[in-house]
C-alpha cells in the first residue's frame, strides 16, 4: 500500500499548481468550519453554563401546571411539605445530582419608601443555592460583607432595579407580598448588595432568605415553588429526567395525572432555541464545506484521468491489475485530502491561539465585556478531519474507477 | 517450444453498419526466441494482430495460444495478471511514466505488478540499466532523455520482469534512422543474452531488414512470411 501511496504523491506534484490551489480550497474549508465550531461551540457553552450555573439549574421540578402559569408565580401551585419531601429524597438518591436548591418564588412590590415598584422574588437557602448555582454569588456587586450569599434580613436586588430606585447596598427597602390567602404582608429587609442581570428568564429576579419569604408569605408549613437542581453532566438531563419522572410516578393530582413535572434547562429557557440555531448553521457550514471538497476534489481527480489516459492504458497493457490503477487513485484523492485537512487544522489550532491571545470581548443581551474564549474539542476537530477525509476519497471514487475501468487499446490510442 | 500459435484467426469489429475484417483466418507459429516482425501498410491488422497476441483484444474467430494459453478464454483480471506474469511491451511513443526516474520506470512492473523484494528488486533493476547502457542515467526522468535513451528504458522494462515474449508495436517509429537500428541492435542482443521472444510490427522497409522473420499483412491477410526457420507459417 505504501508504494501506491508514494506513487500517489508523486502523481499530485505533477500538476504543482492544481494541486496547491485545490488543497488550498480544502484548508479554507477545514479552518472556516473549525474557526465557527471553535467560536460559536463556546459562545454556546458559555452561554449554557451562564444560565444553568447562575439560576435556571441542569433540570427543575414543579408541581403540575406550575410552569404553565409562571408568569403569575402561583402560590396555589407551590409543593406541599410532603411533597416537597418527597422530591428532595429523590434527588437526593441520584448520584448524578451534585446539588438540589428548593426555592420559594412569589411576586411582590419592591418600595424605597418613596418609590415602588413589582418585583419577582426567590426565598433560597443560601447554601443549598450557592451549591446549585455557582456562578450566582460572582453577579453579587458591591456586597455590604463577605460570607454567604444570604443572610436573613438581606436581599439581593437586581442592579436595573436598584439604579432604577436609586438603592445602595446597605440600604432599607419594603418588600410588600400577598399571600395565597390573599393577606398583604410586608417585611423590611437590608440590601446586601447588587445582581448583576444574566440572560432569560430569572435573570433578574431578586434573592431573599428562605426563613424571610415564609415569614412574608405567612407560610406555616414550608412549601416550596421548585427545586432547581445542578447535574455533573449537561448531557444527563435527558436520563435523569426519565428517572425522575418514574420515581415521582405514585404522586398523582386528584385527576390521576402526575403531580410533577420536571422540565430540562432547554425547556425552560429560550436560549435553547438560539443553541439550536447555533447547531443548524454549524451543521450547514459543513454542509456547505462537504460541496467545497466534493467538487474540488472531484474535480482535480477527473482531470487527473482525463490528462493522463495514455498512461493509465500502459501500466493496464503491463500488467497492472485494475484494483491496483483503482487504488492508486483513490490514494491520490485520500492523500490531497489528508494533506489538506493536516495543514487546515494546523492553521485552526493557531488561529483559535490567536483569538484567545487577542482578548476578544462581545456583549450579549444585558451582559457585557464577555470574553470570548474559542476551544476547539477533538470531537470537532476528528468530526471534521473524517469528513474531509471520507469525502476526499468518496470523490475519487468514480474518477478512480473509471481509470481502473478503462480499456487499455482505447487507452493508447487516446490522443 | 511455439510461444504462438494462431489457428484461423480472425478479428472483425463493427464500424456502424460496416463489418470490419482486421484480421482474416491467419495461421502461423513463432517459436521461442524468434525475433520477427509484422510488416504492412496502415491498416494491415499489424496492431490488431499484437493487442490479441497480448490479450488485450480478443479475436472474434479460430483459436490463439500464446504460451500455451488460449487468450480469448482470459477474463479482463486475468488477461492483466496473465501479462504481467509472462509479457513485456514497448510502445511507439515510449509511454515511460512522467514523474518517475529511469530506474523507477525500469522497476514499476516489478513494484506494481510483480511484487518482488526489495533487494531482488533493485539487483534486478540494476542488472536491466546496465544491460541497456542506461545505468548513468538511472536517475533522469523521461523529459531529460533523449528518445533513443527513452526506448532504451522502455526495453529494459520489457524485460525486467522475466518475461518470455516482448510485444513492440512500431518502437522506432518516433526515432531516428541510427537511433532506430541502435534500439533494434538492443532489442536483438537482449534476445541473445535472455532468450526472450521479440514480435515487432513496422511499417519501415530499413527497419524490417533486421527481423530474422518477416510476417507481411495486406488487408488483414498473411500475404506472405520470410526468412530464417525460427517461425512457420
Amino acid at each position: 500500500m505504501l508504494k501506491v501511496v508514494r506513487l500517489a504523491v508523486r502523481n499530485l506534484t505533477r500538476y504543482g499548481r492544481r494541486t496547491a490551489l485545490t488543497g488550498a480550497l480544502i484548508v479554507i474549508g477545514v479552518v472556516a468550519v473549525l474557526l465557527f465550531v471553535a467560536v460559536t461551540g463556546s459562545f454556546k457553552t458559555l452561554m449554557v453554563g451562564q444560565i444553568t450555573d447562575s439560576y435556571l439549574g441542569s433540570l427543575q421540578v414543579h408541581r403540575r401546571g406550575y410552569v404553565a402559569s409562571i408568569d403569575t408565580l402561583p402560590l396555589n401551585l407551590n409543593m406541599a411539605p410532603g411533597m416537597a419531601a418527597k422530591v428532595d429524597e429523590a434527588l437526593k438518591a441520584m448520584p448524578e445530582v451534585q446539588a438540589a436548591s428548593p426555592r420559594v418564588k412569589f411576586a411582590a412590590m419592591f418600595s424605597n419608601f418613596v418609590e415602588t415598584t413589582s418585583i419577582r422574588v426567590n426565598g433560597v437557602d443560601p447554601e443549598r443555592e450557592t451549591a446549585t448555582e455557582p456562578l450566582l454569588a460572582g453577579r453579587v456587586r458591591n456586597a455590604i460583607k463577605e460570607g454567604p450569599l444570604l443572610e436573613p434580613g438581606q436581599i439581593l436586588v437586581p442592579t436595573l432595579l436598584a439604579a432604577g430606585l436609586k438603592v445602595k447596598p446597605g440600604d432599607t427597602v419594603v418588600l410588600v407580598a400577598t399571600n395565597r390567602e390573599g393577606s398583604v404582608n410586608g417585611k423590611t429587609l437590608v440590601v446586601r448588595g447588587t445582581l448583576e442581570s444574566a440572560t432569560g428568564p430569572g435573570g433578574r429576579d431578586g434573592y431573599i432568605h428562605m426563613d424571610d419569604a415564609r415569614e412574608l408569605l405567612r407560610m406555616t408549613t414550608p412549601e416550596v415553588s421548585e427545586f432547581a437542581v445542578r447535574l455533573g453532566e449537561l448531557s444527563q438531563v435527558d436520563a435523569v429526567i426519565g428517572r425522575l419522572e418514574a420515581a415521582f410516578a405514585d404522586l398523582r393530582n386528584p385527576q390521576g395525572r402526575p403531580a410533577l413535572e420536571v422540565h430540562s434547562w432547554q425547556q425552560l429557557s429560550p436560549f435553547a432555541n438560539i443553541a439550536k440555531m447555533i447547531d443548524l448553521m454549524t451543521l450547514f457550514i459543513k454542509i456547505v464545506l462537504v460541496a467545497i471538497v466534493l467538487v474540488s476534489v472531484m474535480n482535480v481527480m477527473v482531470m487527473a484521468v482525463y490528462e493522463r489516459v495514455r498512461e493509465i492504458g500502459t501500466i493496464a497493457a503491463i500488467g497492472t491489475p485494475p484494483g491496483r490503477i483503482l487504488a492508486l487513485f483513490l490514494s491520490e484523492g485520500l492523500v490531497l485530502a489528508v494533506a489538506a485537512t493536516v495543514v487546515g487544522v494546523l492553521i485552526s489550532v493557531a488561529a483559535v491561539y490567536a483569538l484567545n491571545r487577542a482578548g476578544i470581548t462581545y456583549s450579549f443581551g444585558q451582559q457585557s465585556a464577555i470574553e470570548l474564549v474559542a476551544r476547539l474539542r477533538v470531537l470537532d476537530v476528528a468530526t471534521v478531519a473524517a469528513m474531509v477525509v471520507g469525502i476526499g476519497v468518496l470523490a475519487t471514487l468514480q474518477p478512480a474507477w473509471k481509470a481502473s475501468r478503462m480499456d487499455p487499446i482505447q487507452a493508447l490510442r487516446h490522443v | 517450444m511455439q510461444v504462438v500459435q494462431a489457428t484461423q484467426v480472425e478479428k472483425t469489429y463493427q464500424a456502424g453498419a460496416t463489418a470490419v475484417h482486421a484480421v482474416r483466418a491467419m495461421d502461423f507459429t513463432i517459436e521461442a526466441g524468434a525475433f520477427v516482425a509484422f510488416v504492412g501498410p496502415s491498416g494491415s491488422g499489424k496492431t490488431t494482430l499484437l493487442n490479441m497476441i497480448a490479450g488485450l483484444d480478443r479475436p472474434t474467430g479460430g483459436r490463439l495460444d500464446v504460451l500455451g494459453v488460449d487468450v480469448a478464454s482470459l477474463d479482463r483480471r486475468r488477461a492483466a495478471a496473465f501479462r504481467g506474469e509472462h509479457l513485456g511491451f514497448i510502445f511507439q511513443d515510449f509511454n515511460l511514466i512522467p514523474v518517475l526516474s529511469a530506474y523507477e520506470n525500469i522497476e514499476y512492473p516489478l513494484l506494481m505488478v510483480q511484487e518482488w523484494p526489495a533487494a531482488k528488486r533493485h539487483e534486478q533493476v540494476l542488472k536491466l540499466l546496465a544491460a541497456v547502457g542506461m545505468a548513468d542515467q538511472a536517475n533522469k526522468r523521461p523529459d531529460q532523455l533523449s528518445g533513443g535513451q527513452k526506448q532504451r528504458v522502455a526495453v529494459a522494462r520489457a524485460l525486467v520482469a522475466n518475461a518470455k515474449l516482448v510485444l513492440a508495436d512500431e518502437p522506432t517509429a518516433n526515432l531516428d534512422h541510427d537511433t532506430a537500428y541502435n534500439v533494434l541492435a538492443l532489442m536483438k542482443k537482449m534476445r541473445d543474452e535472455l532468450g526472450t521472444t521479440f514480435i515487432f510490427s513496422t511499417h519501415d522497409p530499413k527497419i524490417m531488414n533486421e527481423a530474422e522473420r518477416l510476417f507481411t499483412l495486406e488487408d488483414g491477410r498473411l500475404a506472405q512470411t520470410a526468412g530464417k526457420a525460427l517461425a512457420h507459417a
